[in-house]
């Protein structure tokens, strides 16, 4: 069957099976394999995406659902709260073995959207079904923390100069 | 005007032709191959790799773009750990190249140029990747370095001793300057110096620099490669239903269901169970969910962890093979005024990587190419060479990131390398295939660090002092049968079984370690620091009632048990200072200490925890005191002590 959906602005028509889940369309039809297998059932996020700028494990969400819907995955990250998350990233070298951090982000990017200001709880609220078995859950904490505060500090300069 | 030398100046056994057909044959730069005696013996003396380099035994670490960018071949795999940013730091410091030019890329399949000088094989594991190769890269920069302090005097005609490199920028005091790109065919000609003078360790500026961007790219905007990523023209997705119990066989199966589905190519029987070969993941995992098996169970196992565990306690009971003998136990025991006994328990731990198990593989007359996050070059080569009836050679291994591995990737069956191997051979395609390994299969079917129980007695005189020490460890071998079990099995001891409990931080006059090893058919492996991810726990955690039973404060009662070496009294004292250990124990926060020897390296930690409710605990914090020796890179470390306090927290 022929399906419909926006991938980071693009629109693509994919052909497969109803039920195949967005990862593996995106990984196996798109090409896009910055989004991640990990569990295959919601349970380690790192399958995260953003569905009408939600953030939805993508592993269990079947194509005949989301046909029409606009899909943005980490290699189209763009927004403001995206590309702070992703600096921060960077800066406080999150990553160790790098597996689950496009999903991290891309859940950090989500949360940051909803909330500029998250504190622990609420950092840890929306991040905990997104699992680092490197463990590295301080620095994708402090991570957040800094592309929020490096958001703020921009937001004020930008105010300022107008 | 300056003049260049003519290579057969410089290197009489290589021809003009030979260095123009070589120059072609590279294009955008050129290697330069460094010779280390403590590697290869058979140096040929050429001072040039080429293409053609892996035809020779010559070593080559780096190579030099026109660019002047200086890529840095890493021979061990980097799964989050750091070695590419590792490796490189030591390479570029000798260099004096700028960190900015510096890229990385994992070397290929071979033994003679990129073993482990520990290991002699080319493998990753151990805690040895940077204590192994820290001469051998630092050799590797000051050798290349000279070559292009050589090239420059050679073009300059000037003196090599009045020519200095800084930030990968060659000088002379009268204003001469050049880059490595522009100096790097001309250097890969130079000869290679038969010994290089090292920096002064005072003089290092990239090795144990705080704020050194990390080489492992691409992992925060999702471009980074790892074998799930990996494609290949017409790549075929195969995923293998396993056996629902360790040891069972498949007694037959009917695979036209399968084969019926949409996208479902194929359907093969190998040794460990049977593979379905689809054009995508989806269809492949359709197409395993309708295979129809029946499975042979007469060999499978039947006991469950209880059952196992049961056993180990038995087991305990008897008298055990002798790991470790001090003094004589049985005075120390009359002579104690209290003794004490405790049982520890430690279940099975899978790996439990990120990215499960995965290997693409492509067989052809020429032999077979892989592309997988290995973590044993030598040992897949020589496995998947057997299973094929190949020569090691003919197995080209290409090592991509790995999303973690924690011991799981270094396998001493090289079980689902083998299973790539085994499919890519027989599937009737001429297609690449990459085998796939659900989370499911990834926690089902192995490898789990071994269950282990642990009884323990000790005695102390009226002083608090301990004055005999008994440990009994049961368990699973898992150096057995594997090509390690010479060096680390001795006097029916595996020394993985018993690491960090017979070489303590204490001296005891009297002592006894004792390993009786088990055996069943759930398979085991080397898990995140081995021996030490069990034998660690019990002792420190026995100590700790000891110094409760002894009326001594825990930081108080190690000290005065410790040996000769000072690097744990140093780690001790210095964690128990940051951590505020003799005070700040108010609102009803309870604080535990540890000391422990993994792999080389000192750390003791203070944990900072507080009931949230009855029985219910929550490490708020844990301050960690580490001497691993000299520091690359200090935040790589910081972030491998983060990461793996809070792994070895899950893990209780």
């Amino acid at each position: 069957m022929a399906f419909n959906l926006t991938v980071n602005g693009q629109s693509h028509k994919v052909e497969a099976s109803p039920d195949t889940p967005l990862l593996w369309v995106l990984r196996d039809h798109i090409q896009l394999t910055g989004t991640k297998f990990g569990c295959g059932i919601a349970q380690c996020g790192a399958c995260t995406v953003h569905l009408d700028g939600k953030p939805v494990r993508s592993c269990v969400m079947p194509l005949q659902a989301i046909a029409g819907m606009e899909v943005v995955t980490i290699e189209g990250l763009q927004s403001s709260e995206g590309k702070a998350v992703q600096t921060a990233w960077e800066e406080l070298a999150v990553a160790q073995c790098g597996y689950c951090q496009s999903g991290q982000i891309m859940a950090a990017a989500a949360l940051l959207a909803d909330n500029g200001e998250p504190g622990d709880d609420d950092i840890d609220a929306a991040m905990s079904g997104n699992i680092c078995r490197c463990c590295t859950y301080q620095r994708v904490r402090n991570g957040i923390k800094a592309a929020s505060k490096n958001m703020h500090s921009t937001l004020a300069k930008s105010d300022a100069i107008s | 005007m300056q003049s260049v030398k003519s290579p057969e100046m410089h290197k009489p056994g290589l021809s003009r032709r030979d260095f123009i057909k070589k120059t072609l044959k590279l294009g955008t730069g050129l290697t330069l191959a460094v010779s280390l005696p403590s590697v290869s013996e058979s140096f040929s003396g050429e001072a040039f790799s080429s293409a053609s380099a892996a035809e020779s035994s010559i070593n080559a670490f780096l190579s030099i773009g026109l660019d002047s960018s200086v890529k840095v071949i890493i021979k061990h795999i980097d799964f989050g750990q750091g070695t590419f940013t590792g490796l490189a730091t030591i390479l570029a410091e000798e260099l004096d190249a700028a960190w900015d030019q510096v890229v990385c890329e994992s070397a290929p399949s071979d033994t003679n140029r990129y073993a482990n000088l520990f290991f002699g094989a080319q493998m990753t594991g151990g805690s040895t990747a940077i204590a192994n190769s820290y001469t051998q890269m630092r050799e590797a920069g000051a050798s290349a370095r000279h070559m292009l302090i050589d090239a420059a005097a050679a073009k300059w005609e000037l003196p090599r001793e009045q020519i200095t490199v800084k930030q990968g920028i060659l000088s002379h005091p009268n204003g001469l300057t050049a880059t490595f790109g522009e100096l790097s065919q001309l250097a890969a000609l130079q000869p290679v110096p038969g010994e290089v003078t090292l920096k002064d360790t005072s003089n290092f500026s990239l090795i144990g620099k705080t704020n050194l961007s990390r080489k492992d790219l691409g992992k925060s905007d999702g471009t980074a490669i790892f074998t799930q990523d990996f494609k290949m023209k017409g790549l075929l997705t195969a995923l293998v239903a396993h056996p629902p119990r360790f040891g069972a066989k498949v007694a037959s199966f009917d695979g036209e269901r399968a084969l019926g589905l949409h996208g479902v190519r194929e359907i093969i029987e190998i040794p460990s169970g049977v593979a379905v070969l689809a054009d995508s993941f989806w269809s492949a995992k359709n197409g395993r969910d309708a295979l129809d098996i029946e499975w042979d169970t007469s060999w499978a196992m039947e006991e469950g962890s209880v059952e196992l565990m049961r056993r180990y306690k038995e087991a305990a009971k008897e008298e055990g093979t002798i790991a470790k003998a001090i003094g004589d136990n049985s005075t120390g025991f009359s002579e104690a005024k209290v003794v004490l006994e405790a049982e520890y328990e430690f279940p099975f731990l899978a790996h439990a990587s990120m990215e499960p198990m995965n290997c693409v593989a492509q067989f052809s007359s020429e032999g077979i190419e892989m592309w997988y996050g290995c973590q044993g070059p030598t040992m897949d080569q020589y496995a998947v060479a057997n299973a094929l009836d190949i020569r090691p050679d003919q197995v080209k291994i290409n090592t991509l990131f790995a999303g973690g591995s924690f011991g799981r990737r270094a396998n001493k069956d090289s079980d689902f390398v083998l299973e790539a191997a085994l499919i890519a051979k027989k599937t009737k395609s001429d297609s690449p295939i990459k085998l796939v390994w659900t989370r499911e299969d990834d926690m089902r079917s192995g490898y789990f660090r071994p269950m282990y129980f642990h009884k323990m007695r000790a005695g102390l005189n009226g002083e608090g002092r301990i004055v005999a020490w008994e440990h009994k460890i049961v368990g699973q071998s898992i150096i057995t049968g594997t090509a390690f079990e010479a060096k680390a099995f001795k006097n029916g001891v595996d020394s993985s079984s018993v690491e960090g409990a017979v070489e303590l931080p204490y001296d005891f006059e009297n002592a006894s370690v004792q390993l009786k090893t088990m055996k069943s058919q759930v398979p085991v492996l080397w898990w995140r620091s081995v021996g030490s991810s069990h034998t660690a726990h019990a002792v420190e955690t026995f100590m700790d009632q000891l110094s409760l039973e002894a009326g001594l404060d825990p930081l108080e009662f190690r000290l005065m048990h410790l040996g000769g070496d000072p690097r744990f009294a140093e780690v001790l004292n210095l964690v128990a200072d940051k951590a505020d250990w003799n005070n700040d124990r108010s609102d009803g926060r309870i604080k535990g200490i540890a000391v422990h020897k993994s792999f080389g390296t000192y750390v003791a930690q203070v944990a900072d925890m507080e009931e949230t409710e009855a029985g219910k605990y929550r490490v708020r914090k844990v301050v960690c005191a580490v001497d691993c020796g000299l520091v690359i890179n200090p935040d790589i470390v910081q972030a491998q002590m983060e990461g793996a306090s809070a792994m070895a927290c899950l893990q209780l």
